[in-house]
C-alpha cells in the first residue's frame, strides 16, 4: 500500500506479458464487440423504450443497489471481525462466508429456499411469526442478490484491513478516540478505496445475477423480473431485444466502473505507515 | 503526582518484569537494545498492551493492575509518540493536531484552534491544510509531538522519536525535541536505544536488557559503572558536551577536544572506552588528544577493567586485565590518556 | 464461423451478461451416453421384445453413434428408450442432449451434430423445417397434456383451474415466452379465470421444483411432470375441454451423419416397445 515510484523505463517493457496481456484484453473485448456487431441498431430504440424492460431495468437497479447497501452493512463488521478478532474457526468461518461465490448460484437459490423459503429452517418462523414471506417478492430479489454479491465486499475489505498498519489504530487510541470512533475516523477512512471497490464488485456482481434470483424470488415483470432474466427468457423467442438489453445493461455497468475507477482509484492509495 | 509502573508481560520470547517509577516533571529514557522490552513497557503504559501482573498508577490512579482493572487507553491521561509517527494520511495536518481534542468531544472550531496555536508553536503554521505525506520527516515528528500534548497528557511517552529520521536531520530534530520537551512539564518517558538520544534529553536513564532493569541512574553514573558487560557495551560510552568550532569541541570548563570533522555548533563527542589510550609517560603515539589524569577507580569486568580517570575530561577507558598488569596502575596513579580524533564521533544537539 | 453466427451471438450474451449463468439452467444442454451395457427395465415384456426383434430384422444393420436432439420434457422417457435401443442394437450407441426445444432449434441452426430432433411443440419443429433443417417429414409421437401440480396430498383442496384464482394461493407457471407458459395462459383464457401467477419461470421443471419444495401452493406443468415429481406432489387433472394439448413430434436431421441410424431410432420410437416406455412416463399416444 506505499506510494509506488515510476520507473521511467518504457523502452524495456516485456514484450511476452504484453502479447499475453493483449490477448487477455481481446478474450475480454471481443464478446463486447460481438454483441455490437450482432445488435439489431434499426430496432434497438423501440426495444429499448419497451416498458417491460424498461420496469426490468429499474427493479435490476433498486434490488443491486439495496444487495449493495446490505452488503455493505453487514459485509464490512464481517470483514473486520475476519480481519481482526481472533477466534478458533476463523478460516472455516472465512470459508463459509465466501461460500456463495463458488457455490452454483441455482443451487444457492434452492438453498435459500431450506434457509428462507416458507418451510425453511428459519423461513418457516418468519412466515408462521411475522407473517413474512421472501421467495416471489422483491425482497426476495435483494436477499438472493446479496446472499451471491456479500462476499466480494467481505474479500476486499478483509484484505485491507489486513494490510492496514494497526499502529494507526492504537495512535487514535491514545488520542481518546473509542474504538467506534477511531474505526469511524481512522479505519474506514483508510479503507475507503477497498470498501468502494468491493461495493462497486458486489454492485456489480448483483446487477447480473440470475440463477439464485430466478431460482428463490422467481420470475414476475415489475417485482422480481430483473434484467438478467428479462434477458434470459427474450433469448427464447426474441434474441434481438435480448441482445439490445443485454448491451443496456453492460453499458450502465460499464460506465459505473469507468466512472468510479477514475475518482476512486487514481493515484491514491490507502494510508501509508 | 507520579507514574509508578511495575510491568509484567509475557509476550512470545520476551519475560519482561520492570518497575520504574517517574517523578513530576521528570524526563526518564529507558534504554536498551532492540528486543529488550523497552516497547512493549512504553505500550503498556499506553493501555495498548494490558499487562498480565503488577501495577501502573498515573496521578494516583491505578489504570491497570493485571486484573480487574483496566483503562481503556483513550481514557489514559497520556500521550504517545511514535517511532514512525503514524501520523493519519487521510487528514490534514491540523486535523490531525485536532484529533485528540475531537475525540475527546471538543467543538470542531475549538479543536481547530487549539490545534492551529499547536501547529504554530512548533513552527509549521503554514502546513495546517497539508497531508502528512507532504511533510519531511522532522517535520512529522513535530505533527506527531504536536498531536501528542494538544490534549494535554499528563504523561507524555515517545517511542524511538528519532530513529526513523536519517543522520543528517536527526541532529537538528533533538535539538528542535528538547527544547520542546523542555516546555512541557508533565512526567515523560522516552524509550531508545541511543544513549546521545538519552544524555540529551533524558534526566535519568533506566536501562532494559532482556526484560529486566539491569541500572538506572543518571547516564554519567551509569558510564562509569556499568553493572555489566552489556551495558557497557550498549552505553558506556563517554559523552561530552561542548561548542565545536574549527575542528576543536570545546567543554565549559575550557578543556578542548580536537576532532575530524563536524559542523560548527552544540555538540556531543561521543569518546568509546575502548578507544583509549593509557600510558604512565608522555605518549609517542600519534594522537591528537593527549590528556593527563588520575586514576579514581578500576573496575574488573571479566578479563576486561574499566579505569575511570578524572582530569580535564573526566574519561573511561577499558583495557584488557593484562595491559593493566604491565602498567601496574593503581588508584590515585597519574597518566595519559590519548585518542585519536578519527576515534571520536560528534553529534550535534 | 458463418455456420455458428446465432450459437455464438446466444453464448455471447449469456456468457457475458448472466456470469453466473453457466450451470444455472435445468435445460442446459447435456449430452448423456446411457451404456449399453445398462440392464434395460421393460425388456422382460414379451411384447415388446417380439416388437422389438421385428423391427430388428426388417431394418439394416444399424451401427455408430446416434445422436438424439430431445425436449427437456422427454429426459427420463427418451433415457430408457436409448437402453432398450441400444440392447437391440448392440453396435449402435445413442447420445441425448436434452434441452428446451427452442434451444435445440437454435443449436441445430449453428451446426450442432444431431442426428435426430423431437420437439416438445410443433412450433419449434416448424422452425427447423422452414430453415430446411430436417431432411424427413415431422412425425407425431407423442402427446401431453397440461395438469396442475400441488403439493403431496392437495393441502390447499384445489379442485380446478377456477381455484387458482385466489389471491392467497401461491400459483406458479412457465413464462409465456416457453411452451408450458403459452399453454398455461391459453388454460387460462379457455377456463375464463384470471390468475395472477407469484412467478413466470423458465422452465416447466422450475415450475415443478416450486411446488415440490414446497414454496409454491400450485403450478401448471404437463401431466409427464407430475408423474416424475412421483410422492413430492399430486397432480389436479384439468379437463379437456379447456385443457392444451402438447404435440411432440420427430424427425432426422438434414445433416445428420447417421440418417439410417436416426430413422431406426425414430421408428423403435414410433413401435410398440417405444409407445410404451413413453406411456410408463405419462406420454399419451399421438
Amino acid at each position: 500500500m506505499s506510494s509506488g515510484r515510476r520507473r521511467g523505463a518504457r523502452a524495456r517493457l516485456p514484450v511476452p506479458a504484453l502479447v499475453l496481456a493483449a490477448v487477455a484484453i481481446a478474450f475480454f473485448a471481443l464478446p463486447l464487440v460481438g454483441l455490437l456487431w450482432r445488435a439489431p441498431w434499426s430496432n434497438a430504440w423501440r426495444y429499448l423504450t419497451d416498458d417491460d424492460a424498461l420496469t426490468a431495468l429499474r427493479l435490476s437497479i433498486v434490488c443491486s443497489l439495496w444487495a449493495t447497501a446490505l452488503s455493505i452493512v453487514f459485509g464490512v463488521p464481517l470483514a473486520w471481525v475476519l480481519a481482526r478478532v481472533e477466534f478458533p474457526g476463523r478460516t472455516v468461518v472465512r470459508a463459509l462466508c465466501t461460500l456463495s461465490m463458488v457455490l452454483p448460484p441455482v443451487v444457492g437459490g434452492v438453498a435459500l429456499f431450506f434457509a428462507l423459503g416458507r418451510r425453511g429452517l428459519v423461513g418457516q418462523y418468519l412466515d408462521r411469526w411475522f407473517d413474512i414471506r421472501l421467495p416471489f417478492t422483491t425482497a426476495g430479489v435483494v436477499v438472493a442478490q446479496t446472499f451471491v454479491a456479500m462476499p466480494f465486499l467481505v474479500i476486499t475489505v478483509e484484505a485491507a484491513l489486513r494490510q492496514l498498519d494497526q499502529r494507526v489504530e492504537d495512535a487514535a487510541r491514545t488520542l481518546g478516540a473509542s474504538r467506534w470512533y477511531t474505526f469511524r475516523r481512522v479505519t474506514l477512512p483508510a479503507v475507503r478505496p477497498a470498501l468502494v471497490a468491493g461495493a462497486v464488485l458486489s454492485w456489480a456482481r448483483a446487477l447480473g445475477e440470475f440463477g439464485a434470483t430466478i431460482t428463490f424470488a422467481g420470475n414476475f415483470p415489475g417485482t422480481t423480473q430483473t434484467m438478467p432474466l428479462a434477458v434470459y427468457l427474450s433469448l427464447e423467442t426474441n434474441p434481438e431485444e435480448a441482445i439490445v438489453l443485454a448491451l443496456l445493461l453492460i453499458a450502465i455497468s460499464f460506465g459505473v466502473l469507468v466512472g468510479l475507477r477514475d475518482r476512486w482509484f487514481g493515484a491514491r492509495t490507502a494510508v501509508a505507515a | 503526582m507520579s507514574v509508578t509502573a511495575h510491568v509484567r508481560v509475557q509476550l512470545g520470547s520476551l519475560d519482561l518484569d520492570a518497575a520504574i517509577d517517574i517523578a513530576p516533571g521528570e524526563l526518564v529514557a529507558v534504554l536498551g537494545p532492540n528486543g529488550a522490552g523497552k516497547s512493549t513497557f512504553l505500550r503498556a503504559l499506553a493501555g495498548l498492551q494490558p499487562i498480565d501482573a503488577g501495577r501502573i498508577a498515573i496521578d494516583a490512579t491505578v489504570v491497570d493492575d493485571g486484573d480487574a482493572v483496566f483503562v481503556e487507553p483513550e481514557r489514559r491521561p497520556i500521550g504517545v509518540v511514535f517511532q514512525q509517527y503514524l501520523l493519519f494520511e487521510h487528514m490534514s495536518v491540523l486535523e490531525n493536531v485536532a484529533f485528540g481534542l475531537r475525540s475527546r468531544g471538543t467543538a470542531k472550531a475549538d479543536a481547530r484552534r487549539t490545534a492551529g496555536e499547536w501547529l504554530e508553536r512548533v513552527g509549521l503554521g503554514e502546513y495546517a491544510s497539508q497531508r502528512p505525506r507532504a511533510l519531511s520527516g522532522g517535520q512529522a515528528q513535530r505533527v506527531a509531538l504536536a498531536r501528542a500534548l494538544a490534549p494535554d497528557p499528563r504523561l507524555l511517552l515517545l517511542d524511538e522519536p528519532l530513529a526513523a529520521l536519517d543522520v543528517g536531520t536527526r541532529a537538528s530534530v533533538r535539538r528542535d525535541l528538547r527544547q520542546h520537551l523542555a516546555s512541557f512539564d508533565g512526567m515523560r518517558l522516552l524509550v531508545t536505544h541511543d544513549p546521545v538520544d538519552a544524555y540529551a534529553l533524558a534526566d535519568r536513564v533506566v536501562i532494559l536488557e532482556e526484560g529486566r532493569i539491569v541500572q538506572t541512574g543518571t547516564l554519567a553514573e551509569v558510564t562509569a559503572r556499568p553493572r555489566s558487560r552489556y551495558v557497557a557495551d550498549l552505553v558506556g560510552v563517554n559523552l561530552v558536551r561542548g561548542v565545536v568550532s574549527d575542528g576543536v569541541l570545546r567543554t565549559a570548563d575550557g578543556a578542548s577536544v580536537v576532532i575530524a570533522d563536524a559542523t560548527p555548533g552544540d555538540s556531543i563527542a561521543v569518546i568509546r572506552p575502548h578507544s583509549v589510550v593509557l600510558t604512565t609517560d608522555a605518549p609517542t603515539s600519534s594522537a591528537r588528544n593527549v590528556w593527563p589524569g588520575t586514576i579514581v577507580d578500576i573496575d574488573r569486568l571479566g578479563d576486561r577493567v574499566r579505569v575511570v580517570i578524572d582530569g580535564p575530561i573526566p574519561l573511561t577507558a577499558e583495557i584488557t586485565a593484562a595491559a593493566l598488569d604491565a602498567l601496574h596502575l593503581r588508584p590515585g596513579d597519574a597518566v595519559h590518556a590519548a585518542v585519536k580524533a578519527t576515534d571520536i564521533d560528534v553529534s550535534p544537539v | 464461423m458463418r455456420r455458428h453466427p446465432r450459437l455464438l451471438v446466444a453464448s455471447l450474451v449469456i456468457a457475458s451478461l448472466v456470469v453466473a449463468a453457466c450451470g444455472d439452467d435445468d435445460t442446459e444442454a447435456t449430452p448423456t451416453t446411457v451404456a449399453a451395457t445398462e440392464a434395460p427395465a421393460v425388456t422382460d415384456a414379451p411384447a415388446a421384445t417380439d416388437a422389438a426383434a421385428t423391427t430388428a430384422m426388417e431394418t439394416p444393420a444399424v451401427e455408430g453413434t446416434v445422436t438424439v436432439f430431445a425436449a427437456a420434457s422427454l429426459t427420463a422417457a427418451f433415457t430408457e428408450i436409448g437402453e432398450v435401443f441400444m440392447t437391440e442394437y448392440p453396435d449402435a450407441e445413442v447420445v441425448f442432449n436434452f434441452a428446451a426445444s427452442s434451444e435445440l432449434v437454435t443449436q441445430i441452426g449453428e451446426g450442432a451434430p444431431a442426428d435426430v430432433f423431437a420437439s416438445a411443440d410443433r412450433n419449434n419443429m416448424t422452425k427447423l423445417t422452414d430453415a430446411g433443417g430436417n431432411a424427413t417429414e415431422p412425425t407425431l409421437f407423442a402427446r401431453n397434456l397440461l395438469e396442475i401440480i400441488v403439493g403431496p396430498g392437495n393441502p390447499s383442496g384445489i379442485a380446478g383451474v377456477a381455484d387458482l384464482a385466489d389471491e392467497d394461493l401461491i400459483v406458479v407457471t412457465c413464462a409465456p415466452e416457453v411452451p408450458c407458459g403459452k399453454y398455461a395462459a391459453e388454460i387460462f383464457a379457455n377456463a375464463g379465470v384470471t390468475v395472477t401467477p407469484k412467478s413466470l419461470e423458465e422452465n416447466v421443471k422450475a415450475v415443478a421444483s416450486k411446488v415440490t419444495l414446497g414454496e409454491a401452493d400450485a403450478g401448471i406443468v404437463y401431466r409427464t411432470d407430475v408423474i416424475a415429481a412421483g410422492a413430492d406432489a399430486s397432480g389436479v387433472e384439468i379437463p379437456e375441454d379447456i385443457n392444451v394439448v402438447a404435440e411432440y413430434p420427430v424427425a432426422v436431421t438434414k445433416d445428420a451423419s447417421n440418417a439410417e441410424g436416426a430413422q431406426a431410432f425414430i421408428d423403435f420410437v414410433l413401435a410398440e416397445h417405444g409407445r410404451e416406455i413413453l406411456d410408463s412416463y405419462g406420454f399419451l399416444a399421438p
